[in-house]
């Protein structure tokens, strides 16, 4: 395998300095939609992970600040345990509905924010769930898991953020909330009040979870501004 | 904008559905087929439509056009090769017309995302005289089914509505409006029209050519077309582009500089409107997915205008912004004005472009080092999940070395490692003749090929096959791979799950009963989670000098989680490491810090792989 290039600081003692790149991207953000630029946000993981719900919160927060979205995803084959890919983009006016770079990439597994990599934008930010799925192609040995996906996701960009949503997803009792402490730290980076998220959360998860998926949120802003 | 209840971001298929709602559709008909499926689920929740599913496509489009003899609307939705099999009725529906409107919706799947071709259905439109509209995003979709019906009834014609995945798919902001109340018009018993024999079939030919020319004449019509002239000061006059469908979004986004002129019916193609349009361009070009559809229409017209289409583009695939900047860079010799104001094309896209990348020799070795990267990443395709009934059938098959004729379904993911199996995958129901073809061919497959079919696929183009195979008098085994259910397209009914679309109660079909009746004398029902028996009955039927049909039936685990008796686990004292276990192909069963494991998290408790361990090391939790 490839070893990472010595330039390249330990990714660990980056994060906390990185995350402080939220409110400025967040600023940046709110200047360039409104010179009708448009923001393209990719969603990658594997099937099962929650890609269509963060894809569908953060369309409607967009929408609730006024903009004009259009999402792309794949379905059918690629629910079977498959990588899976969705995009949101969002502007004044929005014509394609699927990307060419990414200016964020939210990755809920480590080797699929490897996989995409190349779609990030010149000056684009990734945030990498750091959290490993083993594909079935791994479990054959015919290729190995790379044990520093990590290390080879910095290789690409300075620009990234790791965070560890097992853990809290566990304290808050239900595993499936990775997606949306994902979405939470994704939040901050975008020009959009806290307001028109938590109402694309309300309209958008059902009913008896949406407590546990607003804790979820909350939990991974505050993750961002730390 | 927020406060409109009838501003919604809805997918293509959804607005597809709403459309079907709006335009007081009383009937609608579907196979379920990726990426046409969420059409007929979304019109199940509009209580004012009869819905069902039907048991393949020709059936759907047949039953469909019952309803519009009988004077009400009807919509018909399936996916690309869907059309193939509603091709017989489809090709005469041209002759005979309608009487309360008809539309079919083909939904194409360029780039193959969930299917076996990329095949490009504007040839049918132009095969069957049929008119054809094409959406370029959901409100599209929405407005141009609504309008699909109107000209069905005005010109008594099925209509084509063509999406991909990328419409089908896709959501975008849909502004809804109410229900049109349609009374199905009175039946007249009018059998000149709708009994196709000769003599009225030659009189409705002639209908079709009078009809294609009234059609010629609507499509030039301001509504079936949208010219963008651009205003700012870059903007270009000598250049044009005509495009049509989800293209259209590619092109606007990319080639903000330059004239587009959009097809909204490309089937008859506005010939006048596109010769007015190329009359002060010095090159137009035409952007189109797969095949050169428009651009041959066009090329006919032979204008005085320089013509680019599939030199530029390729004949295959989805397009994307990114094959269109390529063309724009070749064009402008830059990146497109919005590409390049935003970096989002970034200095290596445009070095790679003009090919000039030697020059940057550092550059080129980080690049390098990073496509190492990324070639060597382990690739995660779908799999068969956890738990999955179909897997002990293709793991005794491969030990049996069998051939094994297949079809289309969850089990098609059965030719991936570990598995490898399946010798071919053609369409729904090929493999049960293809078994037979092979072992009339070459004696040496008797008792050496299978056939393997799913439950749906039996219904929908299975049972003509067995019939044929029984009738020929084959020798191989037919296996039904029962797990109850429609299951890759996402768990939709058939006629063997004994309830319908409407979630009503119906008969419950079972395929060995189809068996009994062609004749066949050796039938078997397994439970496929018992591998010892499952191995003995493929045994004892290979062997067998006469036709087999064999069901494996269990229900699929996602429709049908097991009542888990126990998650096993592996004993690492026992475990010898021979990697057999992963050989089985169970995403559960891991390869992990150098050793064998089992994922408890994704175990659903089958216990089928306990029997696989020949060294007794996978153990039954108590």
């Amino acid at each position: 395998m490839v070893k990472n290039d010595n330039n390249n600081n330990n990714y660990k003692k980056n994060v906390t300095i990185i995350a402080q790149k939220g409110a400025d991207y967040a600023r940046k953000w709110e200047i360039s939609l409104k010179n009708g630029e448009i923001l393209s946000v990719l969603f990658t993981g594997v099937g099962g992970q929650g890609i269509i719900l963060a894809t569908t919160v953060l369309a409607h927060a967009a929408i609730n600040a006024g903009f004009d979205v259009k999402v792309s995803e794949v379905h059918g084959m690629a629910q079977r345990g498959g990588s899976v890919e969705g995009s949101v983009r969002i502007g004044k006016k929005v014509y394609s509905p699927t990307i060419n770079k990414a200016d964020f990439i939210v990755a809920l597994e480590q080797l699929e924010a490897l996989r995409y990599i190349q779609k990030l934008a010149f000056e684009g930010f990734i945030l990498v769930n750091e959290y490993k799925i083993y594909p079935a192609s791994a479990s054959v040995k015919e290729s190995n898991y790379p044990s520093d996906v990590a290390e080879m996701i910095c290789s690409f960009t300075k620009n990234y953020y790791f965070i560890k949503t097992v853990e809290t997803a566990k304290k808050l009792g239900n595993l499936k909330v990775s997606n949306m402490i994902m979405t939470g730290a994704l939040s901050e980076f975008l020009p959009f009040s806290s307001r028109c998220w938590i109402e694309a959360l309300k309209d958008n998860v059902p009913e008896k979870a949406v407590n546990v998926n607003i804790d979820a949120f909350n939990t991974g802003r505050g993750f961002a501004k730390n | 904008m927020e406060n409109n209840k009838n501003l919604r971001l809805l997918t293509g298929n959804e607005a597809i559905a709403r459309a079907a709602y709006e335009s007081g559709v009383t009937v609608a008909t579907a196979y379920p087929g990726t990426p046409s499926t969420e059409i007929l689920e979304n019109v199940s929740r509009y209580s004012q439509i009869y819905c069902q599913w039907s048991v393949n496509e020709k059936v759907s489009l047949e039953v469909a056009s019952g309803a519009s003899i009988a004077g009400a609307r009807a919509l018909v939705a399936m996916k690309h090769v869907g059309l193939n099999v509603a091709a017989d009725p489809f090709m005469t529906l041209s002759y005979t017309g309608v009487t309360g409107g008809l539309v079919i919706i083909s939904a194409d799947d360029p780039g193959m995302h969930s299917s076996q071709n990329e095949q490009d259905n504007r040839f049918y439109a132009r095969f069957a005289k049929v008119p054809m509209l094409e959406p370029s995003d959901s409100q599209e979709a929405l407005d141009m089914v609504k309008d699909a019906f109107e000209i069905s009834e005005k010109f008594d014609t099925p209509v084509l509505v063509r999406t991909t995945t990328r419409i089908s798919h896709s959501r975008s902001m849909v502004m809804t409006g109410s229900r049109q109340d349609k009374k199905p018009k009175d039946y007249v018993k009018n059998s000149c029209k709708y009994v196709m024999i000769p003599a009225y079939g030659r009189e409705r030919h002639l209908a079709v050519l009078d009809r294609w020319e009234k059609l010629k004449e609507l499509c030039e019509q301001g509504y079936y077309h949208l010219l963008h002239t651009p205003q700012s000061s870059k903007a270009v006059k000598d250049i044009g582009i005509i495009t049509s469908g989800v293209s259209y979004q590619y092109a606007r986004e990319v080639f903000d500089n330059v004239p587009v002129l959009k097809l909204n019916m490309t089937n008859p193609v506005c010939s006048n409107i596109i010769s007015e349009f190329s009359r002060d361009k010095r090159l137009v070009i035409v952007i189109e997915e797969l095949e050169p559809f428009l651009e041959e229409h066009i090329r006919l017209l032979n204008l005085k205008v320089e013509l680019a289409g599939k030199q530029f583009f390729p004949a295959y695939g989805e397009l994307g912004i990114s094959a269109l900047e390529k063309v724009y860079c070749q064009l402008f010799g830059t990146a497109s004005g919005k590409a390049a104001d935003n970096n989002k094309v970034s200095g290596e896209k445009i070095i790679e472009d003009t090919q000039r990348i030697e020059s940057f020799k550092g550059y080129t070795a980080k690049k390098l080092r990073q496509d190492e990267i990324l070639a060597g990443l382990p690739p995660r395709p779908p799999v068969l999940c956890a738990g999955c009934p179909h897997r002990s059938v293709f793991h005794v098959l491969k030990k049996l070395k069998t051939a094994v004729m297949g079809d289309i379904g969850c089990y098609t993911l059965s030719v991936l490692p570990p598995l490898n199996s399946l010798d071919s995958c053609l369409c729904m129901g090929a493999g049960v003749g293809q078994a037979l073809g092979m072992e009339k061919a070459n004696k040496d497959f008797k008792g050496r090929v299978v056939a393997v079919i799913g439950d749906s696929t039996f219904f929908h183009s299975g049972i003509t096959a067995t019939i044929d195979n029984a009738y020929n008098n084959g020798t191989n085994v037919i296996i039904v791979l029962d797990n109850g259910t429609t299951a890759m397209t996402g768990q939709q009914d058939h006629p063997g799950t004994g309830r319908t679309l409407m979630s009503n109660t119906s008969v419950q079909l079972k395929p060995e009963d189809f068996a009994k009746a062609a004749g066949i004398k050796n039938i078997r029902v397994v439970d496929p989670s018992d591998m010892k028996t499952l191995k003995k009955v493929f045994e004892e039927e290979l062997n067998r000098d006469e036709l087999s049909f064999v069901v494996c039936r269990r229900p699929c685990v996602l429709i049908e989680k097991p009542k888990i008796i126990s998650k096993v686990y592996i004993d690492q004292n026992i475990c010898k490491e021979c990697g057999l276990c992963l050989k089985f192909g169970c995403p559960a069963i891991e390869f992990k810090d150098s050793r064998y494991s089992i994922n408890s998290v994704l175990c659903t408790g089958c216990n089928v792989c306990a029997d696989i361990c020949k060294f007794k090391a996978i153990i039954k939790k108590k």
